[in-house]
């Protein structure tokens, strides 16, 4: 495909690598947080960390809006499934994480509830319209890119004057969870985390722009670098964070340039500030309660709202305490740090968040890093 | 891409990802025009590939290539 083939290219990776190993210097030590998880399953894929000098550190970040959610929202929708009258319309990376006592949409399905798989909203749409008698229930998750496709819907839901179509919103803010993640005791306290600067998100940032990180490079003094998802990408961004940090510079630089626009995408953001408002706070899986980092529907589209319909409560649902999800999505610990790693956990099997969805650190680690470190271990 | 409806809301085009075709939302790149690049997320076009910006990526990552290879040329 073009504008992706190019940016996989080996003989360049090298070069790049060859110039990354001379601009870091050898006394100093690089520590950085991919946020997003498309860069974490870039990473592991290519190869990325082993092309890299050892001062030189990826962080994988909570950017995988599967990881992120609560088990204590994956209960409601199943929950919500389990009514007669619903139909709940859900991303398919979503079906297979556990909630509590073994549960999963999947296995909801499986037991009868009427669960159906979508790629796209307006997919959820259509079968609102095609099924009048249906109670249509979108399960809305994800950051700023999965957000305007959800403001689509509504907004096209209320043109039609559709009585049939919710939205479960679960979207939250990459902002917010940056922002929670720079004032963490992991990082200011305990000092387990240690981050120089963020490798930014790629799409992401096409519709939210540059600006919202400017506020990390001003006040926590951070390099970011918004880097596309292709290898190269990926690793043009490790130098210019270099760069930054070797000039004693922390600004916003954009790498993406193809893509992402430095005021993002107008009409987007115009569509989400329509139909949605900040909720004072939103649970987060491994972050906890973060404070303004989730959205939820305003009252002027109350109708459209899951929450409001079905009066729907959070009930906050504690993981399986030996998972390490939590840490590993704060960057405090490693897939490998966790004991049911690769043994009860697998992507057939996943007790975690982490280990269902391709973007996270523990799937990505188990397809791909985990003959990283064989091989180490031969060798 | 070919591009079909005038709504803007309800613009779909039809994106090639090499070899499969979709159905992709314009609503959010009106500016996109048939032969463009775009890049998709969840069924919706989120921005169209600025081919010159692109060009620039490449003709950087090319010229570091280079200065390696000579780089590698006259170290001792």
């Amino acid at each position: 495909m073009k504008h992706a083939e190019e940016y996989r290219d080996g003989r360049l990776a090298r070069a790049l690598a060859a110039r990354i190993a001379r601009a870091a210097a050898p006394a100093a030590r690089y520590h950085f947080m991919e946020f997003c998880g498309g860069h974490t399953h870039a990473i592991a894929r290519y190869g990325i960390e082993d092309l890299l000098p050892g001062n030189v550190r990826l962080i994988h970040g909570p950017g995988c809006p599967v990881c992120v959610l609560p088990v204590g929202r994956i209960d409601a929708a199943i929950r919500l499934a389990e009514r007669a009258e619903v139909t709940l319309c859900s991303y398919g990376d979503l079906m297979r994480v556990p909630g509590s006592r073994g549960t999963s949409l999947l296995r909801a399905k499986a037991a009868g509830a009427d669960i159906r798989m979508v790629y796209s909203t307006l997919d959820a749409l259509r079968i609102a319209e095609a099924e009048p008698k249906r109670e249509v229930v979108f399960f809305a998750i994800g950051f700023e890119t999965t957000t305007p496709p959800t403001a689509l819907a509504i907004r096209l839901a209320a043109d039609k004057k559709l009585k049939n179509f919710t939205v479960f919103c679960n979207h939250v803010l990459t902002p917010s969870a940056i922002q929670n993640i720079l004032e963490s005791p992991d990082l200011r306290e305990l000092g387990c985390v240690r981050i120089d600067g963020f490798i930014g998100p790629a799409h992401v940032s096409t519709v939210i722009g540059a600006e919202p990180y400017a506020f990390f490079a001003k006040e926590f003094e951070k390099a970011v670098v918004i880097a596309g998802f292709e290898p190269l990408d990926v690793m043009q961004s490790i130098l210019m964070l270099i760069n930054q940090v070797n000039e004693g510079r922390h600004e916003v630089e954009n790498q993406y340039g193809r893509a992402v626009r430095r005021q993002g995408n107008e009409r987007a953001k115009a569509d989400v500030a329509e139909i949605f408002e900040l909720r004072k706070s939103f649970e987060w899986r491994g972050l906890g309660v973060v404070p303004y980092s989730g959205l939820r529907l305003k009252s002027s589209y109350a109708a459209f709202d899951t929450e409001r319909r079905f009066g729907i409560e959070s009930v906050s649902t504690s993981d399986n305490v030996a998972c390490e999800c939590g840490a590993i999505l704060r960057g405090a610990k490693r897939p490998t740090d966790c004991k049911l790693f690769g043994t009860v956990c697998t992507p057939e099997t996943p007790m975690g968040s982490c280990m269902v969805s391709a973007e996270g650190a523990c799937a990505a680690h188990w397809a791909y890093g985990r003959f990283r470190d064989r091989a180490r271990e031969v060798s | 891409m070919s591009v079909s409806g005038d709504d803007s809301i309800i613009r779909v085009g039809r994106v090639d990802f090499g070899g499969v075709v979709k159905e992709i939302n314009l609503a959010y790149t009106p500016e996109a025009q048939r032969g463009d690049y775009v890049l998709v997320h969840v069924g919706f076009a989120l921005a169209v590939i600025d081919e010159v910006e692109a060009q620039r990526t490449l003709a950087y990552l090319r010229e570091i290539a280079a200065l390696d290879v000579a780089h590698a040329d006259t170290a001792p």
